[in-house]
Protein backbone atom coordinates (compact mmCIF):
# COMPACT_ATOMS: atom_id res chain seq x y z
CA UNK A 1 0.00 0.00 0.00
CA UNK A 2 2.80 2.40 0.92
CA UNK A 3 4.81 1.43 -2.14
CA UNK A 4 1.81 2.16 -4.34
CA UNK A 5 1.44 5.59 -2.74
CA UNK A 6 5.14 6.33 -3.22
CA UNK A 7 5.01 5.30 -6.89
CA UNK A 8 1.98 7.52 -7.41
CA UNK A 9 3.70 10.54 -5.86
CA UNK A 10 6.87 9.91 -7.85
CA UNK A 11 4.89 9.55 -11.09
CA UNK A 12 3.25 12.94 -10.54
CA UNK A 13 6.63 14.48 -9.67
CA UNK A 14 8.29 12.87 -12.69
CA UNK A 15 5.57 14.06 -15.05
CA UNK A 16 5.89 17.65 -13.94
CA UNK A 17 9.71 17.59 -13.95
CA UNK A 18 9.76 16.12 -17.46
CA UNK A 19 7.21 18.64 -18.69
CA UNK A 20 9.30 21.50 -17.34
CA UNK A 21 12.65 20.30 -18.65
CA UNK A 22 11.63 18.96 -22.07
CA UNK A 23 10.38 22.47 -22.89
CA UNK A 24 13.90 23.81 -22.36
CA UNK A 25 15.35 22.21 -25.45
CA UNK A 26 18.72 20.53 -25.86
CA UNK A 27 21.77 22.29 -27.25
CA UNK A 28 20.20 25.67 -27.94
CA UNK A 29 21.94 28.97 -27.28
CA UNK A 30 20.38 30.24 -24.08
CA UNK A 31 21.89 33.72 -23.74
CA UNK A 32 23.06 36.26 -26.26
CA UNK A 33 25.82 37.47 -23.93
CA UNK A 34 25.91 35.43 -20.78
CA UNK A 35 28.41 34.84 -18.00
CA UNK A 36 29.71 31.93 -20.07
CA UNK A 37 30.97 34.24 -22.82
CA UNK A 38 32.69 36.49 -20.29
CA UNK A 39 34.48 33.51 -18.74
CA UNK A 40 35.49 32.03 -22.11
CA UNK A 41 36.83 35.37 -23.32
CA UNK A 42 38.75 36.26 -20.17
CA UNK A 43 40.19 32.75 -19.85
CA UNK A 44 41.98 32.84 -23.17
CA UNK A 45 42.76 36.55 -23.44
CA UNK A 46 43.80 37.50 -19.90
CA UNK A 47 44.64 34.36 -17.93
CA UNK A 48 46.11 32.36 -20.86
CA UNK A 49 44.66 29.15 -19.47
CA UNK A 50 43.49 26.39 -21.83
CA UNK A 51 40.91 24.67 -19.62
CA UNK A 52 38.00 27.02 -18.92
CA UNK A 53 36.49 24.82 -16.20
CA UNK A 54 39.75 25.01 -14.24
CA UNK A 55 39.93 28.79 -14.63
CA UNK A 56 36.36 29.11 -13.33
CA UNK A 57 36.92 26.75 -10.42
CA UNK A 58 40.29 28.15 -9.30
CA UNK A 59 40.35 31.76 -10.48
CA UNK A 60 36.86 33.23 -10.91
CA UNK A 61 35.34 31.14 -8.14
CA UNK A 62 38.50 30.51 -6.12
CA UNK A 63 36.88 31.42 -2.84
CA UNK A 64 34.16 28.86 -3.55
CA UNK A 65 36.85 26.22 -4.08
CA UNK A 66 38.44 27.15 -0.76
CA UNK A 67 35.05 26.51 0.85
CA UNK A 68 34.69 23.24 -1.04
CA UNK A 69 38.06 22.00 0.17
CA UNK A 70 37.02 23.00 3.68
CA UNK A 71 33.81 20.98 3.35
CA UNK A 72 35.85 17.93 2.31
CA UNK A 73 38.18 18.46 5.27
CA UNK A 74 35.17 18.79 7.59
CA UNK A 75 33.65 15.58 6.21
CA UNK A 76 36.86 13.66 6.83
CA UNK A 77 37.32 15.02 10.34
CA UNK A 78 33.66 14.41 11.16
CA UNK A 79 34.17 10.83 10.05
CA UNK A 80 37.18 10.51 12.31
CA UNK A 81 35.14 11.91 15.17
CA UNK A 82 32.13 9.67 14.56
CA UNK A 83 34.22 6.53 14.23
CA UNK A 84 36.39 7.43 17.23
CA UNK A 85 37.67 4.55 19.31
CA UNK A 86 40.10 4.19 22.14
CA UNK A 87 43.59 3.20 21.13
CA UNK A 88 43.66 -0.40 22.33
CA UNK A 89 40.49 -1.26 20.45
CA UNK A 90 41.88 -0.40 17.03
CA UNK A 91 44.51 -2.05 14.90
CA UNK A 92 42.82 -4.98 13.24
CA UNK A 93 41.47 -4.74 9.75
CA UNK A 94 37.77 -5.21 9.11
CA UNK A 95 38.39 -6.77 5.70
CA UNK A 96 40.23 -9.91 6.69
CA UNK A 97 41.05 -11.87 3.59
CA UNK A 98 44.40 -12.54 2.05
CA UNK A 99 44.70 -11.79 -1.64
CA UNK A 100 46.50 -14.08 -4.04
CA UNK A 101 50.06 -13.47 -5.14
CA UNK A 102 48.88 -12.43 -8.61
CA UNK A 103 46.83 -9.59 -7.13
CA UNK A 104 49.65 -8.58 -4.82
CA UNK A 105 52.35 -8.51 -7.56
CA UNK A 106 49.99 -6.81 -9.99
CA UNK A 107 49.06 -4.06 -7.59
CA UNK A 108 52.70 -3.52 -6.66
CA UNK A 109 53.39 -3.07 -10.36
CA UNK A 110 50.42 -0.77 -10.94
CA UNK A 111 50.81 1.41 -7.83
CA UNK A 112 53.61 3.72 -9.11
CA UNK A 113 51.87 4.08 -12.47
CA UNK A 114 48.60 5.10 -10.79
CA UNK A 115 50.38 7.66 -8.60
CA UNK A 116 52.18 9.02 -11.67
CA UNK A 117 48.89 9.33 -13.58
CA UNK A 118 47.31 11.17 -10.66
CA UNK A 119 50.24 13.60 -10.41
CA UNK A 120 50.11 14.16 -14.17
CA UNK A 121 46.38 14.88 -14.04
CA UNK A 122 46.65 17.50 -11.30
CA UNK A 123 49.80 19.17 -12.65
CA UNK A 124 48.20 19.57 -16.10
CA UNK A 125 44.84 20.62 -14.68
CA UNK A 126 44.91 23.96 -16.48
CA UNK A 127 45.91 22.48 -19.85
CA UNK A 128 43.86 19.32 -20.27
CA UNK A 129 40.75 17.77 -18.70
CA UNK A 130 41.30 17.02 -15.04
CA UNK A 131 42.61 18.94 -12.08
CA UNK A 132 43.27 18.77 -8.38
CA UNK A 133 40.14 16.94 -7.31
CA UNK A 134 40.37 14.33 -10.08
CA UNK A 135 44.10 13.77 -9.65
CA UNK A 136 43.72 13.45 -5.89
CA UNK A 137 40.96 10.88 -6.35
CA UNK A 138 43.19 8.87 -8.73
CA UNK A 139 46.03 8.84 -6.17
CA UNK A 140 43.61 7.71 -3.48
CA UNK A 141 42.52 4.78 -5.69
CA UNK A 142 46.17 3.73 -5.88
CA UNK A 143 46.35 3.66 -2.10
CA UNK A 144 43.02 1.81 -1.96
CA UNK A 145 44.45 -0.87 -4.25
CA UNK A 146 47.50 -1.30 -2.03
CA UNK A 147 45.39 -1.35 1.16
CA UNK A 148 43.15 -4.08 -0.26
CA UNK A 149 45.97 -6.17 -1.70
CA UNK A 150 48.30 -6.06 1.32
CA UNK A 151 46.92 -6.77 4.74
CA UNK A 152 49.71 -5.01 6.59
CA UNK A 153 50.12 -2.02 4.28
CA UNK A 154 49.71 1.08 6.37
CA UNK A 155 49.93 4.80 5.84
CA UNK A 156 51.01 7.19 8.56
CA UNK A 157 48.17 9.38 9.78
CA UNK A 158 50.65 12.02 10.91
CA UNK A 159 52.19 12.32 7.45
CA UNK A 160 48.73 12.59 5.91
CA UNK A 161 47.68 15.36 8.25
CA UNK A 162 50.97 17.24 7.70
CA UNK A 163 50.49 17.09 3.92
CA UNK A 164 46.87 18.15 4.27
CA UNK A 165 47.58 21.04 6.66
CA UNK A 166 50.51 22.29 4.58
CA UNK A 167 48.44 22.25 1.40
CA UNK A 168 45.55 24.07 3.08
CA UNK A 169 47.83 26.73 4.60
CA UNK A 170 49.56 27.18 1.24
CA UNK A 171 46.20 27.74 -0.47
CA UNK A 172 45.18 30.41 2.06
CA UNK A 173 48.71 31.88 1.94
CA UNK A 174 48.51 32.33 -1.83
CA UNK A 175 45.14 33.98 -1.30
CA UNK A 176 46.65 36.40 1.23
CA UNK A 177 49.62 37.13 -1.09
CA UNK A 178 47.07 38.07 -3.73
CA UNK A 179 45.43 40.32 -1.17
CA UNK A 180 48.74 42.11 -0.59
CA UNK A 181 49.69 42.38 -4.27
CA UNK A 182 46.42 42.97 -6.04
CA UNK A 183 43.88 44.14 -3.53
CA UNK A 184 41.50 41.14 -3.38
CA UNK A 185 41.74 37.74 -1.76
CA UNK A 186 43.00 35.08 -4.22
CA UNK A 187 43.93 37.74 -6.78
CA UNK A 188 45.95 36.28 -9.65
CA UNK A 189 49.19 38.24 -9.10
CA UNK A 190 51.71 36.13 -11.05
CA UNK A 191 52.41 36.74 -14.79
CA UNK A 192 50.00 34.86 -17.04
CA UNK A 193 52.60 33.22 -19.30
CA UNK A 194 51.94 31.71 -22.72
CA UNK A 195 48.76 29.81 -23.59
CA UNK A 196 49.19 26.03 -23.53
CA UNK A 197 52.52 26.16 -21.69
CA UNK A 198 52.89 24.36 -18.38
CA UNK A 199 53.78 27.65 -16.65
CA UNK A 200 50.71 29.63 -17.61
CA UNK A 201 47.79 31.08 -15.76
CA UNK A 202 49.70 32.53 -12.80
CA UNK A 203 48.61 31.05 -9.50
CA UNK A 204 46.04 28.65 -11.00
CA UNK A 205 48.51 25.80 -11.52
CA UNK A 206 50.07 26.21 -8.08
CA UNK A 207 46.70 26.26 -6.31
CA UNK A 208 45.46 23.20 -8.19
CA UNK A 209 48.63 21.22 -7.31
CA UNK A 210 47.99 22.08 -3.64
CA UNK A 211 44.34 21.05 -3.98
CA UNK A 212 45.53 17.78 -5.51
CA UNK A 213 47.81 17.03 -2.54
CA UNK A 214 45.06 17.96 -0.09
CA UNK A 215 42.38 15.83 -1.72
CA UNK A 216 44.74 12.85 -2.10
CA UNK A 217 45.69 12.99 1.59
CA UNK A 218 42.07 13.40 2.71
CA UNK A 219 40.68 10.56 0.61
CA UNK A 220 43.53 8.22 1.58
CA UNK A 221 42.89 8.93 5.24
CA UNK A 222 39.18 8.35 4.72
CA UNK A 223 39.71 4.97 3.01
CA UNK A 224 42.17 3.98 5.72
CA UNK A 225 39.67 4.88 8.48
CA UNK A 226 36.85 2.88 6.86
CA UNK A 227 39.04 -0.17 6.16
CA UNK A 228 40.31 -0.32 9.71
CA UNK A 229 36.82 -0.11 11.17
CA UNK A 230 36.03 -3.21 13.22
CA UNK A 231 32.86 -3.78 15.16
CA UNK B 1 23.49 14.11 -36.72
CA UNK B 2 20.07 14.24 -38.32
CA UNK B 3 17.28 16.11 -36.58
CA UNK B 4 14.99 13.18 -35.84
CA UNK B 5 17.73 11.37 -33.91
CA UNK B 6 18.61 14.56 -32.06
CA UNK B 7 15.01 14.98 -30.94
CA UNK B 8 14.97 11.46 -29.56
CA UNK B 9 18.25 12.22 -27.78
CA UNK B 10 16.78 15.38 -26.30
CA UNK B 11 13.87 13.57 -24.67
CA UNK B 12 16.14 10.63 -23.83
CA UNK B 13 18.71 12.61 -21.89
CA UNK B 14 16.19 14.65 -19.90
CA UNK B 15 14.08 11.52 -19.33
CA UNK B 16 17.08 9.49 -18.18
CA UNK B 17 18.24 12.08 -15.67
CA UNK B 18 14.72 12.57 -14.26
CA UNK B 19 14.31 8.78 -14.13
CA UNK B 20 17.55 8.53 -12.14
CA UNK B 21 16.26 11.13 -9.66
CA UNK B 22 12.99 9.23 -9.31
CA UNK B 23 14.72 5.86 -8.84
CA UNK B 24 16.86 7.38 -6.11
CA UNK B 25 13.83 8.94 -4.40
CA UNK B 26 12.00 5.60 -4.59
CA UNK B 27 14.93 3.86 -2.89
CA UNK B 28 15.11 6.53 -0.18
CA UNK B 29 11.36 6.37 0.49
CA UNK B 30 10.70 2.62 0.46
CA UNK B 31 13.88 0.72 1.27
CA UNK B 32 14.45 -0.57 4.79
CA UNK B 33 18.21 -0.98 4.77
CA UNK B 34 20.25 2.10 5.65
CA UNK B 35 22.93 1.25 3.08
CA UNK B 36 20.29 1.14 0.34
CA UNK B 37 19.02 4.55 1.42
CA UNK B 38 22.53 5.98 1.03
CA UNK B 39 22.83 4.31 -2.38
CA UNK B 40 19.53 5.98 -3.31
CA UNK B 41 20.93 9.38 -2.27
CA UNK B 42 23.95 8.81 -4.50
CA UNK B 43 21.67 7.93 -7.44
CA UNK B 44 19.75 11.19 -6.90
CA UNK B 45 23.12 12.99 -6.99
CA UNK B 46 23.99 11.35 -10.30
CA UNK B 47 20.67 12.31 -11.83
CA UNK B 48 20.99 15.94 -10.80
CA UNK B 49 24.54 16.14 -12.17
CA UNK B 50 23.41 14.71 -15.50
CA UNK B 51 20.53 17.19 -15.64
CA UNK B 52 22.80 20.19 -14.97
CA UNK B 53 25.38 19.11 -17.56
CA UNK B 54 22.60 18.56 -20.11
CA UNK B 55 21.29 22.11 -19.65
CA UNK B 56 24.74 23.50 -20.49
CA UNK B 57 25.09 21.48 -23.70
CA UNK B 58 25.38 23.26 -27.04
CA UNK B 59 24.47 21.47 -30.25
CA UNK B 60 27.66 20.31 -31.94
CA UNK B 61 29.68 21.92 -29.16
CA UNK B 62 33.17 20.94 -28.02
CA UNK B 63 34.69 20.74 -24.56
CA UNK B 64 35.59 24.19 -23.17
CA UNK B 65 39.34 23.67 -23.60
CA UNK B 66 41.45 25.89 -25.86
CA UNK B 67 43.79 23.29 -27.34
CA UNK B 68 46.57 24.46 -29.71
CA UNK B 69 45.02 25.56 -32.99
CA UNK B 70 41.56 26.15 -31.51
CA UNK B 71 42.16 29.43 -29.70
CA UNK B 72 39.27 31.13 -31.52
CA UNK B 73 36.71 28.37 -31.00
CA UNK B 74 34.91 29.98 -28.05
CA UNK B 75 31.61 30.24 -29.95
CA UNK B 76 31.33 26.44 -30.40
CA UNK B 77 32.10 25.51 -26.81
CA UNK B 78 29.56 24.13 -24.37
CA UNK B 79 28.74 26.14 -21.26
CA UNK B 80 31.59 25.67 -18.75
CA UNK B 81 29.68 27.12 -15.77
CA UNK B 82 27.43 24.07 -15.08
CA UNK B 83 30.48 21.83 -15.45
CA UNK B 84 32.36 23.80 -12.78
CA UNK B 85 29.31 23.74 -10.51
CA UNK B 86 28.88 19.98 -10.99
CA UNK B 87 32.54 19.51 -10.08
CA UNK B 88 31.75 21.22 -6.78
CA UNK B 89 28.56 19.19 -6.36
CA UNK B 90 30.38 15.88 -6.89
CA UNK B 91 32.85 16.69 -4.13
CA UNK B 92 30.11 17.79 -1.73
CA UNK B 93 28.10 14.65 -2.57
CA UNK B 94 31.15 12.56 -1.82
CA UNK B 95 31.52 14.22 1.58
CA UNK B 96 27.84 13.67 2.37
CA UNK B 97 28.09 9.99 1.42
CA UNK B 98 31.20 9.52 3.56
CA UNK B 99 29.61 11.09 6.64
CA UNK B 100 26.36 9.12 6.12
CA UNK B 101 28.25 5.84 5.86
CA UNK B 102 30.25 6.57 9.00
CA UNK B 103 26.99 7.34 10.85
CA UNK B 104 25.66 3.99 9.61
CA UNK B 105 28.75 2.21 10.92
CA UNK B 106 28.19 3.89 14.29
CA UNK B 107 24.51 2.86 14.32
CA UNK B 108 25.46 -0.71 13.44
CA UNK B 109 27.88 -0.77 16.35
CA UNK B 110 25.06 0.12 18.75
CA UNK B 111 22.13 -1.87 17.34
CA UNK B 112 23.85 -4.72 15.39
CA UNK B 113 21.39 -4.30 12.54
CA UNK B 114 20.95 -2.08 9.50
CA UNK B 115 17.17 -2.43 9.15
CA UNK B 116 15.40 0.76 10.17
CA UNK B 117 12.37 -1.25 11.34
CA UNK B 118 14.41 -2.91 14.04
CA UNK B 119 16.04 0.28 15.22
CA UNK B 120 13.58 1.99 17.52
CA UNK B 121 13.11 5.74 17.21
CA UNK B 122 13.90 5.61 13.50
CA UNK B 123 10.46 4.45 12.37
CA UNK B 124 8.21 6.50 10.18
Amino acid sequence: MKKFLVILILAVLGFHLFEAFSGLGLGVTRFEKGVKDYYLEKTVSELHVANTVTSIVVNFRGFDTLGEVTVLFLAVSAMGGILYKRRHQTGDRSVLFSSSSIVRSGSKLLFPAIILLGVYVFIHGHLSPGGGFQGGAIIATGFLLMLIAYENFSVSHNTLSYIESFAGIFFVGIGLLGFMNGGTFLQNFLPAGVLNNLFSGGVIGIIYVMVGFKVAAELTGLIYTILHEKD
Amino acid sequence: MDDKLFEILEYGVYGASILLILIGLYAVLTKRSLIKIVIGMSIIDGGIHLLLITIGYLKGGTAPIFSPGYEEAAAQMVDPVPQALVLTAIVIGFGVTAVALSLIIRLYRHHHTLEIDEIKRLKW
